[in-house]
């Protein structure tokens, strides 16, 4: 039976779950947010990071990925097409050779896979390439 | 869990100042947390969050990793040896544990 007070919850209720989308849509996306987070909102060019990975993956469960970017002290690799998008962040000490990490990856899709790169100068970078899945790595 | 067993694969010589390839890799099933058993369960998740290597007491390189990241973890990366020395990598598991590799290095 419905009383004034179940009533109301149900209201309650029903406000709630029209929030939410709301606010997910209002939000960054989860991409956005891991460059805000790497970059510190600093603006960024599109040369001097190579991502390196098949242009088509059959396997999407395991993809060989290699970011190389010479002068860089860390690196933060995205799959912008996964559920949770970022990969790795790497940072590098004085002792690495060249600023190059090659690993291996789930890609859920066909996506551009990104990695930003902050320069020992403190300035970022960006490099990407565009990975063709035939068959997702993020099935559940 | 005694069933990982890390990887490291080094150059057989090099010169001081050389810089050379090293080659990891971890047997770990990188459990996303997103996946389901045959009875629609969920897996909890469970992978390796956190790789570093470092040589001679120095870091040369540490990893954040998601779940992204797949099954066996693989690295590759470069590190410039300047004098002979220990290599000591690390990897750790979400459910706490630390598999520790070392290898000494000969720089001639």
């Amino acid at each position: 039976m419905l009383t004034r007070r179940s009533t109301l919850a149900l209201g309650l209720g029903a406000a709630a779950v029209t929030l939410i989308p709301l606010k997910a849509s209002a939000g960054l996306s989860e991409v956005d947010k891991a460059i805000a987070d790497f970059t510190g909102g600093a603006s960024f060019t599109d040369e001097g990071v190579t991502v390196i990975a098949p242009e088509i993956a059959e396997n999407g469960e395991n993809v060989p990925v290699e970011v190389d970017a010479p002068g860089a002290v860390a690196i933060m690799l995205l799959a912008p097409g996964n559920p949770t998008p970022r990969v790795i962040d790497a940072r590098f000490g004085p002792a690495s050779g060249a600023t190059r990490l090659s690993s291996r990856v789930r890609l859920g899709e066909t996506q551009e896979v990104t990695a930003f790169a902050k320069m020992s100068d403190g300035s970022f970078k960006r490099g990407k390439t565009e990975v063709r899945v035939t068959i997702g790595g993020c099935g559940g | 869990m005694s069933n990982v067993r890390a990887r490291v694969r080094l150059p057989r010589s090099a010169r001081a100042g050389d810089v050379v390839q090293v080659r990891t890799l971890i047997n770990h099933p990188m459990e996303t947390g997103n996946r389901r058993d045959a009875d629609g369960n969920v897996v909890p998740r469970r992978i390796i969050n956190r790789f570093t290597c470092e040589y001679d007491g120095e870091v040369v390189l540490d990893c954040d990793l998601g779940i992204s990241v797949a099954a066996n973890p693989f690295m590759e990366f470069d590190v410039k040896v300047d004098k002979s020395a220990d290599f000591v990598f690390t990897w750790h598991d979400d459910d706490g544990s630390v598999y520790t590799e070392t290898q000494s290095f000969e720089v001639s």
